[in-house]
């Protein structure tokens, strides 16, 4: 059983046990824009809540991207720096930047689930 | 991005077509602009470069300067040979300061119609439209006199397609040469005509009154290979073809040789001088500038965006990135900015800081994408 959370820097985190995926929205995507590089953390790579992350530009612009939790990266998505478009494409799927193990898994309480985050979007559109 | 002082932007004529076409609106220059459509910018970068681009730069400002001895009076401000500017032709200078600093660059034509002998035709940036019209104004205060176009728009059509495009409304439109300019009829619309852009594509730029703004832009994005393009590709395509961004990569602290803008300034002004900033700039263009703007092609795909740290091989900081970013056409991180002269050849390898790493880049030719203006 699985459940995502989001943050409201726009990063969601699907939770499977001690374990997280990260990436940025759909509605982050479609802000951005066309992508066309991403920075993807090394696996043993220690994080805070908060803290930054990973990197992903748009023509226009560079942007952090912030994990949703404090702990240790275990993969970054070696996929992503050949092909930044798939963020744009499948932002919550293939588009995913790094797998990280949680330390705190109590920090989940303080993101939203998918009815707040869908809320919280429609009230900056 | 939400801008506080949104209810202070001025709008442009075609704003509600923007906003009709899905613009992104941004403010830009005191101005609510289109930053992308629907398209998106890469897609609006290469469509320009493959077929046309129509792009509003109403927010330029327009003027006519008037005086009996206009082109004598303008050479005290800029370095351009504008006496020896024929009617119809266009020149690209730089209003400087007494330090050979740079207030902003701009277009200046000589009219080819009858009634207008005595009339240059200029083109400033929006951001420093105010100041520039005012410093003109004063400084030629009795010598000549400048009067504002507040009721044209100006539009531009760039790339391959566009005189195929533009010559459908108005035949006359393919004879004219690059950098020249011509009055005629659009759909019954008096309109000016500029063979110009800043692109680095062949097109135009089309002056035309306030009124019929939306008429003649509807018409031309009518035509299947033209599409609406932001200000997002109109930095991109200009980052591409080497040219500055007044306020990024030049300003009044740099002057033209250091800016590699020396072909500005013709050989009879070399000769006589008597423009701001003389002393300095021949010097400069005799014996070199301390500092040069280079293209900078980062060797990784990172790119490098304004401000970023310039350093040589031992960790000395060497200067600073002015515009960078990615290059839709040329497939990869593009940047230009200020070295430290002997830093400033071809191929010198140098090292960014981009996030407080260190990587590999080295100086390059501008532009990064060939030029394609026309030649008649």
């Amino acid at each position: 059983m699985s459940e995502t959370r989001f943050t409201k820097d726009h990063e969601w985190i699907k939770i499977e046990g001690k374990l997280g995926t990260v990436g940025i929205t759909q509605f982050a995507q479609s802000q951005l824009g066309d992508i066309v590089f991403v920075e993807v953390p090394a696996a043993g790579k220690a994080v805070k809540a908060g803290g930054e992350a990973a990197v992903v530009e748009s023509v226009k612009a560079a942007s952090e991207v912030y994990s949703p939790v404090s702990g240790t990266v275990k993969e970054g998505n070696s996929a992503l720096p050949d092909a930044p478009e798939t963020v744009n494409s499948d932002p919550q799927g293939a588009g995913w930047f790094f797998k990280i193990e949680l330390s705190d898994a109590k920090e989940l309480d303080g993101l939203m689930d998918q009815a707040a985050y869908d809320k919280y979007v429609a009230e900056l559109a | 991005m939400p801008d506080t002082a949104a209810e202070n932007l001025k709008s442009t004529p075609l704003e509600a077509l923007h906003v009709g076409l899905g613009a992104k609106m941004v403010p830009f220059a005191g101005y609510n602009m289109p930053v992308q459509y629907p398209l998106g910018v890469l897609k609006e970068h290469l469509h320009t470069r493959d077929q046309a681009g129509l792009f509003d730069v109403s927010h330029m400002g327009q003027a006519e300067l008037t005086g009996p001895d206009v082109d004598a009076a303008l050479e005290t401000l800029v370095p351009g040979d504008l006496k020896g500017l024929k009617p119809g032709q266009i020149r690209y200078t730089l209003l400087l300061n007494e330090a050979g600093g740079i207030i902003d660059d701009l277009m200046v034509t000589r009219p080819a119609e009858v009634g207008k002998e005595n009339t240059l035709y200029l083109v400033v940036n929006a951001a420093c439209k105010d100041g520039d019209f005012a410093h003109i104004a004063a400084k030629l205060k009795g010598r000549a006199t400048l009067a504002r176009h507040e009721d044209a728009a100006l539009l531009a059509l760039q790339g391959p397609k566009a005189v195929a495009v533009l010559s459908k409304f108005i035949p006359a439109a393919a004879l004219m040469g690059f950098m020249t300019s011509r009055v005629d009829t659009f759909e019954d619309v008096t309109v000016r005509l500029f063979r110009s852009g800043y692109t680095g594509e062949d097109g135009y730029e089309i002056s035309v009154p306030v009124a019929a703004a939306t008429s003649v832009a509807n018409a031309l994005l009518a035509e299947p290979s033209v599409q609406a393009i932001g200000l997002g590709a109109r930095d991109s395509l200009r980052l591409e073809a080497g040219l500055c961004l007044y306020g990024s990569d030049i300003d009044t602290a740099t002057t033209p040789s250091e800016a590699a803008l020396n072909w500005v300034i013709g050989t009879r002004r070399r000769a006589e001088g008597g423009f701001p900033g003389a002393a300095k700039i021949l010097d400069q263009i005799k014996n070199g500038a301390p500092k040069k703007r280079v293209g900078i092609k980062p060797l990784g795909k990172a790119p490098a965006r304004a401000h970023t740290e310039i350093q040589d091989g031992n960790g000395q900081s060497i200067g600073e990135i002015t515009s960078g970013g990615f290059g839709p056409s040329f497939n990869g991180p593009v940047a230009m900015g200020y070295v430290t002269s002997a830093f400033a050849k071809i191929g010198t390898p140098v090292t960014l800081i981009v996030r407080g790493q260190p990587h590999p880049a080295e100086i390059a030719a501008l532009p990064f994408v060939p030029h394609r203006y026309f030649k008649s």
